[in-house]
């Protein structure tokens, strides 16, 4: 069965270290795609992604170099964004498929990609709330054995879980 | 001597012949724009292809245009940049210095826009600012002398003019970017908007992904704003964040100028900014060398080989290559 859960997060830092909690559920193989409109907070959560994984330093935005990869816990976190790339044949020729095996893949703007990417593990959709400028609602979604209990137990983990 | 440098990490394949590490000979750049605009910002062929069709071409015309059948030695970017495209100019450069029997060197791209001005400006006086702002890169640097960097700051979300592509995208100015909010801005009034300033008080790291932000929010709730006043408002705030961070580190430092590179600093604003903002000489590359051009890696390859000497022909691409800033320095005051 396919299944979601949606956290709101109050600002940032909320979205970020939501981010890190998911990041511990992860596997080396996992692709998580990351969707939501321009200025969602992709970047945000991607940076508190990869502090849950143990990456230092600063996790910058990958839409020009296409491809970025970070040493973590898990292998390799490789950061991809096909905001520039507009038909599959590009995304696949970035060839994610090789680099699922070093680590974890983490998608931006990977809904229109999906056809390239071959098995997604979740989707992770940021939209804005109502609630005020720096308040978000994270949705977490995945499908048939995709970890659905522990993606449960990592968002509910701190505050905020619904 | 004359280096051919070849470039392939991102959009541009260049090759280039430089003599004596500043005497640009010849500079080809087999500019995708055109096909960059065909789809509204969208890089058609990435990962390599286009600079498999286009290298060898470009290294022949800049061969060609400098009047030399071999030259001394081969320099080429190894990193950082997208690994499939930086293996096609470092596979080439490779078995051009093996056909020719002269040394190859591999070149830090960052590197190479640290040289952009020294090709220009051959009196520069040490220790310098170099503030380098592209799609890709905002960093503020450090140069004691050449080959001598310290890393002040850099942004930690998004680069500088990537915020003006994904606003430009957003506000419907097309592709690229950066030029599109330049001409519109100019029929804009820039205060009737306050964009935020992140971090303008804090160091010398950069964040423009909130401004981004900031910018969407505006629009979502000010639907009949004009444009060109966003655009302005935007572009106002970006060049006051830039400009304040390099004029304070001009003056911890104690540089004896600040130098723009990268492609943001073909924004008119920066350009009639940069000598306002601080009270040392400012030296403003040419367009073509702000941009990715391989006359600059050719420079910096003569540095390096004299430097270093030649570099193995095992060297991998390195698409996370970053400077090497081991160089001790005192700490400057922020």
């Amino acid at each position: 069965m396919a299944w979601s859960f949606s956290v709101h997060t109050p600002s940032a830092a909320a979205t970020r270290e939501l981010a890190a909690r998911l990041a511990g559920a992860a596997r080396r193989g996992d692709v998580i795609v990351l969707q939501g409109s321009l200025g969602a907070g992709k970047t945000t959560f991607a940076q508190g992604f990869a502090r849950g994984l143990g990456v230092q330093g600063p996790v910058t935005s990958p839409t020009f170099t296409l491809v970025r990869q970070y040493p973590c816990a898990l292998g390799q976190l490789v950061h991809v964004d096909v905001y520039r790339l507009d038909h599959l044949a590009e995304v696949a020729d970035l060839g994610l498929a090789d680099l699922v095996e070093d680590g974890v893949v983490l998608v931006e703007w990977g809904d229109v990609a999906r056809p390239a990417l071959g098995p997604v593990t979740w989707t992770v959709s940021i939209a804005r709330s109502e609630a005020g400028d720096d308040h978000r609602v994270v949705t977490v979604s995945g499908g048939e054995e995709t970890r659905r209990g522990e993606v449960a137990a990592a968002l509910d983990a701190g505050t905020g879980g619904t | 001597m004359n280096v051919l440098g070849i470039e392939t990490s991102c959009d541009e394949t260049a090759a280039a012949v430089v003599a004596e590490g500043r005497l640009v000979r010849s500079s080809v750049v087999s500019s995708q724009i055109d096909l960059h605009a065909r789809f509204g910002g969208v890089v058609p062929e990435i990962a390599g292809r286009a600079h498999v069709e286009l290298l060898m071409p470009a290294v022949a015309e800049a061969m060609a245009r400098a009047g030399i059948e071999r030259p001394d030695a081969v320099a080429v970017t190894y990193g950082p940049g997208l690994v499939g495209s930086l293996l096609v100019g470092l596979s080439a450069a490779k078995g051009l210095a093996m056909a020719w029997r002269v040394p190859f060197v591999g070149v830090n791209h960052l590197e190479g826009h640290l040289f952009a001005p020294v090709i220009e400006e051959p009196g520069l006086p040490w220790p310098l600012v170099v503030l380098l702002v592209s799609g890709g890169h905002t960093l503020l640097v450090e140069a004691a002398a050449p080959g001598r960097y310290r890393l002040l700051g850099q942004t930690i979300d998004d680069a500088a003019g990537e915020a003006f592509d994904k606003v430009a995208r957003y506000l419907g100015l097309g592709y690229p970017g950066g030029p599109a909010i330049d001409r519109v801005a100019r029929e804009g009034d820039a205060s009737a908007f306050s964009f935020p300033r992140a971090m303008l008080g804090e160091g010398y790291d950069f964040s423009f992904s909130g401004l981004k932000t900031s910018v969407v929010r505006t629009v979502e709730r000010h639907p009949s704003a004009s444009t060109p006043d966003v655009a302005a408002a935007f572009q106002e705030a970006v060049v006051d964040v830039l400009l304040t961070k390099a004029a304070r580190a001009v003056r911890a430092v104690g540089a004896k100028g600040l130098c723009l590179g990268g492609g943001v600093a073909a924004n008119s604003l920066l350009r009639r900014r940069a000598p306002e903002a601080v009270d040392v000489p400012t030296y403003l590359p040419s367009m073509a060398m702000c941009t990715d051009n391989a006359a600059m890696v050719a420079a910096a390859g003569t540095f390096r080989l004299a430097h270093d000497g030649p570099s193995p022909l095992s060297l991998a691409a390195d698409p996370n290559l970053f400077l090497d800033f081991s160089e001790d320095f005192s700490e400057p005051e922020a």
